[in-house]
């Protein structure tokens, strides 16, 4: 039968037109082409998306849930005009009306609002990436209530490295992945950033590179490490001081590294009981003093290169007080036996023999391989280098240690660790991802105060240096926020505290709000700690038989369970419809060697891609409802918008002169860049470019930005700041110092006596690490395990859901139970148990298994769904078999012994201790037909019954 | 019953890479959004938003636990998709001919317009490669792309099967494995590439490469960290100050 010939068609005809856009499956923000080709009606199809090789992110890869982009874009989930709600909240009844209705209603209870009491709207938004947008617009509006979602993601590591270095991982900064010679990765299951880590894994694997992974569970990217640290939650902060107790026993760090760049030297007052003790020394130019070892004499840090600062001494200063290097305090307190590897290991489930190997393979590393780039530099002081050397020891971390009640002065501590042994912008170390660095000295402090029909004096979100910036009412107490944020329960809160805003607004605490709007935020369901809670607190009415929370604007493109619970919908795009600019304002996409910015475009028009198809971008709807409230830049001076849609502000807006949104193609014939007058060609110049823009930081200015001329002369060039920016890296950091000395009575702004303890205990202006807060507060022996969850690589938060592809990858999750902890418990594969913590109960199917901290319980994040969510059948497996975590967690500590129920939060940033959570198990009867609980009655959907029979692309197969 | 190719020109095939795949599906999911548009019927899915969904793929990641005595337990994804046999019973098995396996390059591949829908190739399969599509009843496979690697539509550079050109850890490789110059040969050459269940006796033609050993947690190893030289004799201060005095 070898004489059959088949006929296969080996040059297909592909695609009509590839268009290029930015990908949003997840927030990492690749390149994707899209190839469009016209369907059997006419109109204009996706046939498929693949990654574009050009792009600065991806470089051509693209992973599961951007593969699945075709299922999101024609999701029977996806919201199609504005609803109204017509039922009781959450139950999901709606009727379906106009835009001019929406947003004449919605513009109809904000100008009520801005013109009464502005603070009544609190305006969050979830997983935004145009936060310069909507801050901006909040700003305008008035209102003190504004964040992101960076409060319950991962500010701890924001705030944690900004206040340290300038930096951060991830947008901030990424390991050296071509130089280093060995490699941490804390605390990230298979996200954050996705294809980025992904390649640069990839790329220490073709080089033998070790890869070692810190995580309680060894799966994703843990499971392909070299070595394993399957490190008990919450101690990551004490495995990481260990190692640096023994670099210092060994005499491994780079003094002249923490002489050159850091706080080392600077003399801290050693005055007890003085207002400023503890505070740095410093000169009537307010710099700090240094002790000079040879000429022993204290003199300004800024004294020269001719200075030889001591890292150690008593020095004494004019006023005849003792001062002390902020070295020596560093080094006595790590040295510390509490801190050696015998000492931690019970605490942390790491073996002392395994931290002090890892502890000696850094240094090795470090010391013993250094990276030597060939290429001269000049630093700030004007001492000119002649090559770039480098500690090739990199380090990447994310939500696993920050999202703890420990998580600042943890990820203070990671970055201790790499600042002591040179690493940080130095070659094969941690890199710097323009327009970072960008310290304290270059970030906005917060805003508050509130006005009616006024605009806020600033920026909301910021950092504070001290108690004097904190937004406080008169009495110095009161919180202005909602969220309670830059208050004393979370000073340092620079990105808000979201997960705290329904439940405080419910309570009035400290004050009720009359609209809350939200947007791409699941706030029913998986973004909130005690989602249960949550939605009573939605549905909760007053006396009068009044919602709490009297309206609830929410914008989506799908129908998730927020959804059910807004009293208005305004219905979003896909990502495929809609503009978007990701920008050096917001949340930029750049690479080390690169300053790169993107933007979003329609590749299809929203009205061709589902009948009766009526649904506008978000930010533009945003720009609509600003000019119809008059505010100011949003509209001119006869009150006329300004801007017709979020295309229009991508390219006019400035937010200074010539610094808008976009930095590339500025100047009115597109040759400028970062700085520039506004393009009216500028979006298709990017759309030509394949959707990003990118420009090359030169090649002096690729390291030890923090330091460098040459980056510093170009980023003033490119817009990124006005001036030269001081960047000494904290290693002591003061802002902690001046908290404690509050605590202590000094001052007049003075935290409630409620709050003394807490602050002298966890501020340390050093890293320390302390139990996370959960489990100080119950007792252990009820709740002996840790409950975490890992998101999987191949679903992004709930968004997946709805993706008929990705929903047979992760349709449903188990409780992943260590082996031991099975036998303990009676457990076996198949079973069913109940999980309790010291709020609430839930029953789950487990399974067993072995590579996991033997504490540690886990499961897949936000595969469980309400029924009748994302139009799924409400016996979906999503719903009957999945199940989160959330219910377990409240958003409220334990009572203290007072009584006192703290946010279960980290108490220098607000950040949510979602993996604090501690637990028991127990085994559950099965019965014929087990379904996890809770249970809730199903979400009703508005839209209509989805196909039962999904065969994609059929229409392009004939005839081929 | 259908015959094999006496000789093959080329033999065209993957290598994968079990010590970097990470697990993530984006091979898994890749494959079916180009090939749900491409080759033959599409991936059909039913009841895609029900209580049971099911679709066809024509690549899957199989995950196990690995629990050794004398190492701490660990995982490893294993992606499994057609192997593309030199000796694919997938194809002898085959009562039309619609199983086939190309002369040209070796590829695997099923005429759906022969094909039956009777399922004995998937039976035949010792590794589980076929899935029957349930929207059209139809047999489907991996094709390796064989509608991308010739296809002069598409740039050359990706001409090249979806799984591979979108790995994002750069764990699977395509090549000719009659060429042993070629970068499929060598790394099975340089990295000890295997046959999956070779005691099958259909000689597969893609490779996987197994992953490197991993440390041991509790070994010391030859690093055991020997302090700077003067830092143990009179403590670290003392330490500090030569060690300054060395920076000048």
């Amino acid at each position: 039968m070898n004489e059959i010939r088949h006929k296969v068609e080996l040059s297909a005809h592909v695609s009509d037109e590839v268009r290029k856009t930015t990908c949003y499956m997840c927030a990492c923000r690749c390149g994707v082409n899209v190839h469009i080709r016209q369907g059997e009606d006419g109109t204009p199809r996706i046939r498929y998306i693949e990654g574009n090789r050009d792009h600065p992110i991806n470089k051509g890869v693209l992973c599961a849930k951007g593969s699945a982009g075709i299922m999101q874009h024609y999701s029977p989930a996806r919201l199609m005009k504005p609803l109204l709600r017509t039922g009781e909240r959450g139950s999901g009844e709606f009727k379906e009306i106009e835009w001019e209705e929406a947003l004449t209603l919605a513009a109809d209870w904000l100008a009520d609002i801005r013109h009464r009491d502005p603070r009544k709207l609190a305006f969050f938004t979830g997983r935004d990436q145009s936060q310069s947008l909507t801050g901006w617009w909040a700003q305008q509006f008035g209102t003190p209530n504004f964040a992101a979602h960076g409060g319950f993601c991962s500010v701890n590591m924001a705030a944690g490295g900004i206040y340290t270095f300038g930096g951060a991982f991830w947008e901030f900064g990424s390991p050296d992945w071509d130089k280093t010679e060995y490699f941490m990765i804390f605390g990230v299951a298979e996200d954050h950033d996705s294809n980025p880590i992904k390649m640069g894994l990839g790329k220490l694997k073709a080089r033998g590179v070790k890869i070692v992974g810190v995580n309680p569970v060894r799966t994703g990217y843990n499971a392909v490490a070299d070595e394993w640290v399957g490190v008990t939650p919450g101690t990551d902060g004490l495995f990481i001081l260990s190692l640096i107790h023994e670099l210092l026993r060994l005499g491994k760090v780079d003094l002249d590294y923490l002489l050159r760049y850091t706080n080392a030297p600077w003399l801290v007052i050693d005055d007890e009981g003085a207002a400023d003790h503890g505070l740095f020394a410093r000169d009537e130019n307010g710099d700090p003093l240094v002790l000079d070892r040879e000429a022993a004499s204290v003199v300004s840090c800024k004294n020269g290169a001719s200075l030889k600062a001591a890292l150690k001494g008593a020095a004494t200063l004019p006023d005849g007080r003792v001062a002390r290097p902020v070295f020596e305090l560093l080094a006595r307190k790590y040295l510390d036996p509490r801190y050696a590897p015998d000492a931690v290991e019970e605490e942390t489930g790491v073996s002392a023999a395994q931290i002090r190997r890892i502890a000696a393979e850094i240094a090795e590393a470090a010391f013993e391989r250094e990276v030597v780039v060939e290429q001269s530099w000049t630093d700030m002081k004007g001492e000119r280098h002649e090559r770039m050397i480098g500690r090739p020891v990199s380090f990447h971390a994310m939500r696993g240690i920050s999202a703890h009640s420990n998580g600042f002065q943890t990820c203070r501590a990671l970055h201790l660790l790499q600042i002591l042994i040179g690493s940080i912008d130095s070659p094969g170390g941690f890199r710097f991802k323009p327009p970072y660095p960008r310290p304290v000295a270059a970030q906005p402090k917060p805003h508050g105060g509130c006005k009616p029909d006024e605009p806020l004096p600033g920026p909301h979100l910021g950092f504070l240096r001290g108690p004097e910036d904190l937004l406080l009412e008169a009495d110095g107490t009161t919180p202005q926020r909602i969220d309670k944020a830059f208050s004393w329960d979370a000073p340092m809160s620079s990105h808000g505290l979201m997960h705290m805003v329904i439940s405080n607004a419910h309570a009035g605490d400290p004050y009720p709000v009359d609209v809350l709007f939200m947007y791409m935020a699941n706030m029913a369901w998986n973004s909130s700690m005690n989602s249960s809670g949550v939605m009573d607190m939605l549905t909760d009415k007053d006396e009068n038989g009044d919602y709490r929370i009297p309206k609830i604007i929410y914008s989506d493109a799908y129908d998730s369970e927020m959804v059910a619970y807004a009293d208005l919908v305004l219905p979003d795009t896909t990502y495929l419809e809609r503009h978007d600019c990701i920008s050096l304002l917001d949340r930029p996409i750049s690479e080390p060697d690169a300053l790169a910015d993107a933007i979003r475009w329609p590749v299809v028009k929203p009205e061709t891609q589902a009948e009766g198809r009526d649904v506008r971008g978000f930010q533009s709807v945003l720009l609509d409802l600003g000019a119809r409230l008059k505010l100011p830049g949003m509209v001119d001076g006869n009150g006329e918008a300004l801007y017709a849609d979020y295309a229009d502000y991508m390219v006019n807006h400035q937010r200074k002169p010539g610094v808008g949104p976009l930095a590339g193609w500025r100047g009115a014939d597109g040759s400028e860049a970062g700085r520039g007058a506004p393009n009216p060609d500028q979006l298709q110049r990017y759309i030509d470019n394949g959707g990003f823009f990118e420009t090359h930081v030169p090649e002096e200015a690729r390291y030890f930005k923090h330091a460098n001329r040459a980056w510093s002369d170009w980023a003033i060039a490119m817009g990124l700041q006005d001036g030269p920016v001081e960047n000494v890296f904290q290693l002591y950091l003061e802002p902690l110092r001046k908290f404690q000395l509050a605590a202590e009575g000094h001052g007049e702004r003075q935290p409630p006596d409620t709050h003394r303890k807490r602050i002298l205990e966890t501020f340390d202006p050093l890293p320390l690490w302390y139990p996370p807060f959960e489990g100080a507060g119950v007792d252990v022996s009820d709740y002996p395990y840790h409950a975490i969850t890992q998101r999987p690589a191949a679903m992004y938060h709930s968004w997946g859901s709805q993706n008929a592809w990705l929903r047979q990858i992760h349709g449903a999750n188990v409780l992943y139970v260590p082996g031991p902890v099975c036998d303990a418990a009676g457990l076996r594969d198949g079973d069913w148990a109940w999980v309790i913590s010291h709020h609430s109960r839930i029953k789950v199917p487990v399974r067993r298994m072995e590579a996991v901290n033997g504490k540690t319980l886990w499961t897949w994040n936000a595969i469980g769904k309400r029924s009748g969510a994302w139009t799924l059948d409400d016996n979906a497996p999503e719903a009957k078999k999945g199940f989160l975590l959330n219910h377990l967690i409240h958003e409220l500590l334990p009572p203290a012994a007072d009584g006192y129920r703290w946010s279960n939060s980290d108490p220098i940033t607000g950040q949510a201790a979602w993996f604090d959570l501690r637990i028991r198990i127990e085994k559950a009867e099965v019965g014929d037909n087990p379904v996890t609980l809770p249970q809730f009655p199903p979400q009703k959907d508005p839209l209509r019954e989805p196909p039962a029979v999904v065969a994609y692309g059929k229409e392009w197969g004939e005839g081929e | 019953m259908t015959s094999l190719p006496t000789a093959i020109e080329r033999s065209l095939g993957l290598v994968i890479d079990l010590d970097t795949c990470v697990g993530c599906h984006a091979c898994v999911v890749n494959c079916k959004e180009w090939n749900t548009g491409g080759y033959g019927a599409p991936l059909g899915d039913l009841d895609p938003y029900g209580d049971e969904p099911v679709g066809s793929w024509l690549n899957r990641i199989h995950t196990f636990e690995v629990t050794p005595e004398d190492a701490p337990a660990s995982i490893v994804h294993f992606p499994k998709s057609c192997l593309h046999c030199s000796d694919a019973p997938c194809v002898t098995v085959c009562p039309t001919g619609a199983s086939y396996k190309r002369s040209e390059d070796g590829i695997v591949l099923v005429d759906e317009s022969m094909c039956i829908g009777c399922g004995l190739c998937a039976w035949a399969c010792p590794y589980g490669a076929r899935e029957m599509d349930p929207v059209e009843n139809v047999m489907k496979k991996c094709t390796l792309c064989v509608d991308r690697i010739y296809n002069d539509n598409l740039p050359e550079e990706d001409r090249t099967p979806a799984c591979v050109r979108t790995c994002p850890a750069g764990a699977r490789h395509f090549g000719d494995f009659s060429d042993p110059e070629s970068n499929v040969s060598k790394l099975v050459e340089d990295r000890g590439g295997f046959d999956l269940m070779p005691e099958m006796g259909t000689a597969p033609v893609n490779k996987y490469l197994p992953p490197r050993p991993k440390q041991a947690t509790e070994s010391c190893g030859a690093s055991e960290a020997k302090p700077d030289e003067t830092a143990n004799a009179t403590g670290f201060l003392g330490w500090l100050d030569r060690a300054l005095e060395r920076l000048g």
